[in-house]
């Protein structure tokens, strides 16, 4: 899952540094990812694991960074 | 009191309009959101962008005045169609060829769809003050920054049949560059200061923190984001409702987007953040109009004097 959240940050998430590398936890908005492209990355996420973000979790924080990102998805795939 | 007004606790949207109306104070023209306004109406809106102007007297701000459209390719480029493309306002004219000239005509005499017979043009509207000016600050801003000093027409498309919700309105702007401290500081004085002026025309004015109307379930994203980080405040007055008050100054925080996108750079080369506040001037008159009545000839001597010193 790891993985595929980085290809989608590589495409999508405007970093200035290599999304393939990036610490986990690093904070992807010091990055370089506007949030215009959170936006982006969150309409991929959604596509590529087939979920939707309820409004609640339409946040900064909860794209952040890999591991934020991770959660998320687990959260709404769990049990799914 | 204000014999002209019926009652100034009562509002209602489709009364305000038709009162404004009825005092000829503005001239419906057959579209929601657009009208003409009348030397009155024009009087108190040149009033009070004057007392806009004595606040601002020792800023040392630079004048500019831009043409109510933008270069296509600034609006583009600036992210405003990812946030707002409900809002926008694309020129679109026509290039075609004599026959194509036949076809329109002939489309427009029988009243059917012509869009087809026109092409985008290299302009739009503008839809804030503001935006021709980012462009003009590329390359490196002096140690003290930049402010500018603004008035324009900005064009909305979000056509409604209440007044002051408008497709086409001049907002007096005002433009800061520099670091973030000085921005910010600077957008917190004019908090202030808008909150102040307000008060001062005896107006019930409340600053609060505010979202702009991004698009979509990311837009929602968007102002969460806005929201949460502070970005956006406005000043609030009631005029069509009391639960939900009309924004009549509206200050934005862009951090570094605007110096990104166009390369503004301090002197320490670190990228300039940026900030600007917008009196909506014709809310402001519609705001005096329903707080004091329709007759300004009538207003308290204290607002008066403050408009015509």
């Amino acid at each position: 899952m790891t993985e595929r959240i980085r290809n989608i940050l590589k495409e999508h998430g405007r970093l200035s540094k290599d999304a393939a590398t990036l610490p986990e936890d690093a904070d992807l908005y010091q990055a370089g990812m506007t949030s215009h492209a959170s936006v982006n990355v969150m309409l991929a996420i959604e596509g590529t694991f087939n979920i939707e973000f309820p409004d609640s979790m339409l946040k900064r924080s909860v794209f952040e960074s890999i591991a934020a990102i991770r959660a998320a998805v687990e959260q709404l795939t769990a049990g799914g | 009191m204000t014999s002209s007004n019926t009652r100034l606790d009562d509002f209602d949207p489709a009364k305000f309009h038709d009162e404004l109306v009825r005092h000829k104070l503005i001239i419906p023209v057959g579209v929601p959101g657009a009208f003409g306004r009348n030397h009155v109406f024009e009087d108190v809106l040149a009033r009070f962008d004057d007392a806009v102007t004595r606040v601002a007297r020792d800023d040392g701000a630079e004048k500019m005045l831009f043409p109510p459209i933008l270069n296509r390719k600034v609006l583009q480029d600036s992210e405003f169609l990812d946030s707002f493309p409900q809002l926008a306002g694309t020129v679109f004219s026509f290039f075609g060829t004599e026959a194509h000239h036949l076809e329109l005509q002939s489309c427009l005499h029988e009243d059917k769809p012509w869009a087809h017979l026109q092409g985008m043009t290299d302009v739009v509207l503008i839809p804030a003050a503001c935006y021709p000016v980012y462009p003009s600050f590329t390359g490196v801003v002096p140690a003290d920054g930049r402010l500018v000093d603004m008035q324009n027409w900005v064009f909305r498309h979000e056509p409604s049949p209440e007044p002051t919700r408008m497709q086409a309105f001049r907002v007096r702007e005002f433009v800061r560059v520099g670091t973030p401290d000085m921005v910010v500081t600077w957008r917190d004085m004019w908090l202030q200061r808008g909150v102040d002026l307000l008060r001062a025309l005896e107006l019930p004015a409340q600053a609060d923190v505010a979202t702009d109307p991004f698009f979509g379930r990311g837009g929602r994203m968007l102002a969460k984001g806005q929201k949460d980080q502070k970005l956006k405040f406005e000043v609030l007055i009631p005029v069509i409702s009391r639960e939900k008050p009309t924004a009549v100054c509206s200050f934005n925080y862009h951090q570094d987007h605007f110096g990104k996108i166009f390369g503004i750079k301090l002197p320490s080369g670190e990228v300039a953040h940026t900030a600007c506040l917008g009196f909506g001037l014709e809310r402001v008159v519609m705001a005096l109009f329903k707080t004091h009545g329709f007759v300004p000839s009538q207003w308290p001597k204290t607002v008066r004097e403050q408009l015509w010193p």
